[in-house]
């Protein structure tokens, strides 16, 4: 490498990093690039959504005539307004509405009034963020082609403020955190975000975006965008190589465009990840998605019988072959987002014994709690008893677990702490598939890290490394093969060790390898496989 | 085992030292204190290049969380031995100790103490910013010596060196390195080996000169290290200068105790002293009559970890004759690592070959940084070692052939069963059968094994099964 063109390419990283940001910085402008007006259009808008129930329509639409021909710049104030509207439109009617009505309407309403600047040039608002931050992330990665020899790059890891709960990673964790509250929570102020992905969605789908049709192009941008920066991370690796591949292909594939397609040929009851297993996907048993399936003729059959079959054979049985990483490392998308977006975060897991005591108490916890829920919303479907059972009805089994494991744990938590516990706090405390998949792996499974004879220098690498908080290093200088329920196989202790001492393998589940004795490791006099 | 139970004294907190009281512990209740007036805690060495390069802060170089002495009774000392009084069996210690006085009664003693950076007496040596790397207060003056400055010289050529050399370069600190030999390492290494190494160093950016030696160190007025001065009489400017020309057994506390030492702690095969109840372990110890091939002093950390398991057996009551075994070692040079099972030397001898497989160089330069080395007698083809570079090799199964005397032609046709590399990546052991086949063309070897734990339990055999295995 000349130095010409090495210092050509770096500067296309600097180019890179400055045209993220600036795409960044747009995408959170872009908040506030509208106005709000309600007009005749608003209506003819909101009538196209469908969104309104009939019951609710009249008496709503006559408030929010109440607000027409005032022009609101803050989306803020607007809502405020539209707020007191759904008040007196719930006296009217005589009854509230509730909170999923009130938010959904919201969110129909802020988007259907929206005017200005951002909804009038929404394809180009797309290319100044999103589309810079993509241009820009890979501006900033694929150099590193040309820069870097292959291997190890973990230099100055631990003097990154962004990487090591300083500053820049307290923000980005309060930024990440922000973001899920306002997804799940405030839907209806990031309308104009929404709309960013109506070109995408119109591609695609033929359709205006909804909001998770917007967060599923995000997530999709940031595990293919992230996963080049962990294939240039990695690229001595043929092993992180093809992984990270495989999460890119099953994120891209499985989790974006197959439901897009199945909206696109009308199948909305149908579109959903073919690849997400019960309990993770947790409202696989709920009624809207049997009923949906049911009535949607033998694709939908095939369907709810793989999603069955998925989740009760294929992943107990891959389990017993190859460890939970089949699935957790390779497959499965919150793992996807893990190993791309969340790499950089990997060492900021907790080590400490205490952690791991916490982590099977949480962990299991939740596999009951989703056990539970899926027993009472099936005995609900089959019996139609809508009456509490254990305590609550059916539909606040589904809320709480909706609210607490679904949006909070998996979300807010699991994705927005990464700069502040690691890339795999949902899966590892909080995931009932990984679980279940932990219970196989650790007790019936093929599946274990053999660490090689004596080689171990106890330099702590693999332990600071794993995204699991498992302390390998315990392990490795005991010359005891790692069977843990937690691991999922990313291969990253593999990766750092400088005595090449760990590897992930297949061998009879029957054998896998308690401590060593040097002393007679030395003398010949320890079995080996 | 209440009235037998004695007081272990054992100065050093590194490996040995704290293998050592691991496995007293293990086998016994006696009370066991540890001294050490480096750290705190047990750390690993080998693991001080990393922090430098922030791969990891000290923390993550215990292995173990703080709470494990207490939890096993291992007491911690914070402290330096000044003194060892064989008669009284008691240390003298630099501070106050548990009883109140700078005084620790033993029944019986460990050394552990390490070593120090060897200096040569080269004037200068003593400047600011001349220094080896061993210790943590070490890394703490590299840290400090190497803020904001323009050029570092390392001079030594072993490990110590190059990892050094990684370290700055992490930093972005342009190195020089200056090796007496001809090639780096080329008193361990073959020659094909040691100059992958080279091409390493300097396409990572190190100005390496070989065969050029260190006259004298220049300072300034403020008695900073300025710069080196070769043999040939070339002026280096460097505002840091790293030795690391190997380290010395760090005894000197002993002088007078009565226990008899020469470069390091003379210890006979049960690694005891001639004072009796009195041991020394790891890179302060000096084997009396060291096993063929290897020699009385291995500052290593598996020998350290050997011995401090060997002495733990020997004060609980099962005396141990001290056996290294095999020779085995590994090491990562900047992107390759290393690994040697058994006996290669740089200049195999006579009645000894080498089969040498090495990755090609391609057009735009990518390659020659794998090879793997089997060493074997020329008379019956028994094979006696293994030297990979950038591929893993299975320790334990190198270790079992060795032990049994394969034959090459047994080795290569199982060769893919001790490839211990990741899943996925390439394997080579074909091209180095191919290269038997063109050497010895009378009688081809098919390469009938893959890598992979099926393939180890295939040439084990599944009668091997042993009853150590845990579900």
């Amino acid at each position: 490498m000349s130095q010409t063109s090495s210092s050509t390419l770096a500067h296309i990283r600097t180019a890179g990093l400055v045209l993220f940001l600036i795409g960044f910085a747009v995408f959170i402008v872009a908040l506030t690039l509208a106005h709000y007006e309600i007009s005749d259009a608003t209506f003819t808008a909101l009538d196209e959504r469908g969104t309104v129930q009939d019951g609710h329509r009249d008496a709503l639409y006559n408030e929010l005539r109440g607000l027409s021909g005032e022009r609101f710049d803050s989306v803020l104030a607007f809502l405020a307004q539209v707020d007191g509207a759904l008040d007196r439109t719930e006296a009217t009617i005589g009854y509230g509405i509730g909170d999923y009505y009130r938010g959904e309407y919201k969110t129909a309403i802020a988007h259907a009034a929206a005017q200005g600047l951002l909804p009038s040039n929404v394809t180009l608002f797309f290319w100044l963020s999103l589309g810079l931050m993509i241009i820009g992330g890979l501006a900033a990665f694929l150099p590193r082609l040309g820069l870097e020899s292959p291997g190890i790059k973990n230099d100055g890891t631990f003097f990154s403020g962004i990487q090591t709960k300083g500053f820049a990673g307290m923000a980005l964790g309060g930024v990440l955190i922000g973001f899920y509250v306002l997804l799940y929570f405030y839907p209806a102020y990031i309308t104009n975000w929404i709309r960013l992905a109506d070109p995408v969605s119109e591609l695609l789908r033929n359709q205006p975006a909804d909001r998770w049709f917007f967060y599923g192009l995000l997530y999709t941008i940031a595990v293919l965008v992230m996963g080049v920066r962990m294939a240039m991370q990695y690229r001595h690796s043929r092993y992180q190589l093809v992984r990270t591949g495989s999460v890119m292909f099953f994120q891209l594939g499985f989790a974006f465009l197959i439901p897009a397609i199945m909206v696109l040929l009308n199948k909305p009851n149908l579109a959903y990840d073919l690849k997400n297993a019960w309990p993770l996907d947790y409202s696989l048993f709920y009624d809207y998605r049997i009923e949906g399936y049911t009535g949607s003729g033998v694709l939908g059959w095939l369907m709810l019988v793989w999603g069955v079959a998925l989740a009760f054979l294929v992943v107990p049985l891959f389990a017993f072959f190859f460890g939970k990483r089949w699935y957790c490392s390779w497959v499965c998308g919150c793992g996807g987002l893990a190993e791309t977006l969340g790499d950089p975060f990997r060492h900021l897991s907790d080590k400490r014994v205490k952690a791991w005591h916490a982590e099977r108490w949480i962990v299991h916890g939740v596999l009951v709690f989703a056990v539970v829920m899926t027993g009472i919303v099936l005995y609900s479907f089959f019996t139609g008893e809508q009456g509490a059972v254990l305590g609550a009805e059916p539909w606040k089994w589904r809320q709480w677990y909706g609210f607490g494991i679904g949006s909070i744990f998996a979300g807010v938590v699991g994705t927005g702490f990464y700069p502040l516990m690691g890339n795999r706090v949902w899966c590892r405390f909080g995931c009932p598939l990984a679980a279940i998949l932990g219970l196989v792996q650790r007790f019936k499974s093929r599946f274990r890290i053999t660490t090689n004879g004596g080689q171990c220098i106890s330099c702590g690498n693999c332990s600071t490394y794993c995204e699991m908080g498992i302390d390998v290093r315990w392990y490795a200088q005991r010359g005891q093969d790692v069977v843990r329920a937690s691991c999922v196989g990313c291969g990253i202790c593999s990766q750092v060790c400088p005595r090449g001492v760990l590897r992930l393998e297949q061998g009879d589940a029957t054998r896998r390898m308690d401590e060593v004795s040097f002393v007679d490791l030395a003398k010949g006099k320890v079995e080996i496989g | 085992m209440g009235e037998n139970r004695k007081h272990i004294a054992i100065i050093g907190n590194g490996v040995a030292g704290i293998g050592a009281a691991r496995h007293i512990r293990k086998r016994s209740d006696h009370r066991i204190t540890v001294i050490s007036d480096e750290t705190d805690h047990f750390f690993s060495r080998t693991a001080l290049m990393y922090i430098y390069m922030g791969h990891m802060t000290y923390e993550h170089t215990k292995p173990y969380e703080d709470f494990f002495w207490a939890k096993n009774k291992i007491d911690l000392l914070r402290a330096r031995v000044e003194k060892v009084d064989v008669d009284a069996r008691q240390l003298a210690l630099d501070r106050p100790g548990p009883n109140g006085d700078s005084s620790l009664a033993f029944d019986d003693l460990v050394i552990a103490a390490g070593s120090t950076s060897r200096m040569f007496g080269w004037p200068g040596q003593d400047l600011d910013g001349v220094q080896g790397l061993y210790s943590l207060p070490d890394l703490e003056a590299m840290e400090r010596h190497t803020q904001g400055i323009e050029r570092a010289v390392i001079v030594g050529g072993g490990l110590i060196g190059v990892e050094m050399a990684e370290m700055l370069l992490s930093r972005k600190i342009p190195v020089t390195f200056l090796v007496r030999e001809g090639s780096w390492m080329s008193h361990i290494l073959p020659p094909e080996e040691s100059s992958m190494i080279c091409r390493q160093l300097r396409s990572h950016g190190v100005d390496l000169r070989l065969s050029t030696e260190m006259d004298r160190i220049e300072g300034d007025a403020a008695g900073r290290v300025r710069a080196v001065v070769t043999k040939d009489d070339e002026e280096i400017p460097c505002q840091f200068l790293g030795l690391t020309i190997g380290v010395v057994p760090n005894i000197d506390f002993l002088d007078g105790s009565g226990i008899e030492t020469e470069r390091g702690v003379m210890v006979n095969d049960t690694l005891e002293t001639n004072v009796p109840g009195i041991y020394a372990i790891g890179d302060c110890a000096q084997v009396r009559e060291p096993q063929p091939g290897r020699r009385p002093v291995e500052p290593l950390w598996y020998t350290g970890r050997l011995m401090g398991e060997t002495v733990a057996r020997t004060i609980c009551g099962e005396s141990s004759a001290y056996d290294p075994g095999i020779w085995f070692n590994s090491a990562k040079f900047f992107d390759i690592e290393y690994q040697v099972y058994g006996d290669i030397k740089p200049d195999p001898g006579d009645g000894v070959e080498s089969l040498y497989w090495e990755d090609p160089i391609d057009a735009k330069g990518r390659g020659g940084e794998k090879s793997i080395r089997i060493n074997f007698r020329t008379d019956d083809q028994t094979v006696i070692g293994y030297n990979v570079m950038g591929i893993r090799y299975r320790h334990e199964l190198c270790d079992r052939w060795l032990r049994e005397g394969r034959k090459l032609r047994f080795v290569l046709e199982n060769l893919g069963a001790a490839n211990f590399d990741p899943e996925i990546y390439k394997e080579h052991e074909a091209d180095l059968v191919a290269l038997y086949n063109q050497r010895f063309p009378d009688q081809p070897i098919t390469l009938k094994r893959k890598r992979g734990l099926a393939s180890l339990l295939a040439v084990l055999g599944r009668d091997r099964r042993a009853a150590t295995r845990t579900a």
